[in-house]
């Protein structure tokens, strides 16, 4: 798993690449928090291009990201899920509550 | 086709990856689509985490996982001898976790029970937990 993030204003996008599990969902949400907070992140793009694989892990990931920004009045959106992340964001219902496309 | 597997490791979060895709080659001796093979490595995924981090939690431990595939049915047992699981109806409930972490989702179970066939979780507080999932493949609607 490697990560690329880049803050533009108060919009963070984040393009993790590689297999999202619990082994590296920790690292992750740091590594995502921090710049958050550093940059005053009030949106986030994740772009899910580069991820071959993605477990629950990712779910609580990404309901943990959007809860925060919700809360600051910003939002999460997500964007060229591979099939399997768009099956498991689908049966999540997280595509109810963050932008997907 | 017949043929079996036996995997064993440690309870370490980095056998994760390595757990799903062994199975991921083993299923493979089926003829599957790509799709198929994701439900089942994700499957995997779910119940190896949940027997590395709930199973075990604070302790170590060994994971065994035993993979059967019969005609075009693949079974898969992933067992682990950690906590338990005092009360199976409301650990398998969508939404539930009982771990403490804020980034859980809850959906483990619900991931393995949609994206496989049968699943079965057979626990005991103090002994272990046991889940046995499967799946036949290639049924599509012209068959
Ligand atoms: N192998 C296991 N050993 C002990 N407890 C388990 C095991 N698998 C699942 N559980 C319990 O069932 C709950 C629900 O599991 P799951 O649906 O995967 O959600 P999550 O892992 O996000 O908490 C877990 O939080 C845990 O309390
Ligand atoms: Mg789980």
């Amino acid at each position: 798993m490697n990560i690329r993030m880049e803050a533009i204003g108060t919009t963070l996008v984040v393009k993790p690449e590689g297999e999202i599990d619990q082994s590296c969902a920790a690292e992750l949400r740091s590594d995502i928090d921090r710049e958050i907070h550093r940059c005053h992140i009030k949106n986030l793009i994740l772009d899910f291009g580069g991820v071959t694989f993605m477990d629950s892990s990712g779910i609580g990931l990404i309901i943990g990201r959007y809860k925060q920004l919700k809360a600051l009045g910003g939002k999460t959106i997500i964007i060229r899920p591979q099939p399997q992340v768009d099956k498991i964001l689908e049966l999540s219902g997280l595509k109810k509550l963050v932008e997907c496309g | 086709m017949e043929n079996y597997m036996r995997l064993e490791f440690p309870s370490k979060s980095q056998n994760e990856s390595l757990a799903r895709s062994v199975v991921g080659v083993f299923a493979t001796q089926l003829d599957l689509t790509v799709e198929e093979l994701a439900d089942i490595k994700t499957a995997v995924s779910e119940a190896v985490t949940n027997a590395i981090i709930h199973g075990y939690a604070n302790t170590k431990g060994t994971v065994e996982i035993i993979g059967r595939i019969s005609g075009n049915e693949i079974a898969i047992t992933i067992t682990d001898t950690g906590s338990g699981i005092p009360d199976i109806d409301l650990a398998m409930q969508p939404l539930y976790s009982g771990s403490a972490d804020e980034d859980r989702s809850g959906m483990g179970f619900t991931v393995m029970e949609s994206f496989m066939d049968t699943l079965k979780v057979d626990s005991e507080p103090g002994k272990g937990t046991s889940v046995t999932m499967t799946k036949r493949v290639g049924v599509d609607a012209y068959a």
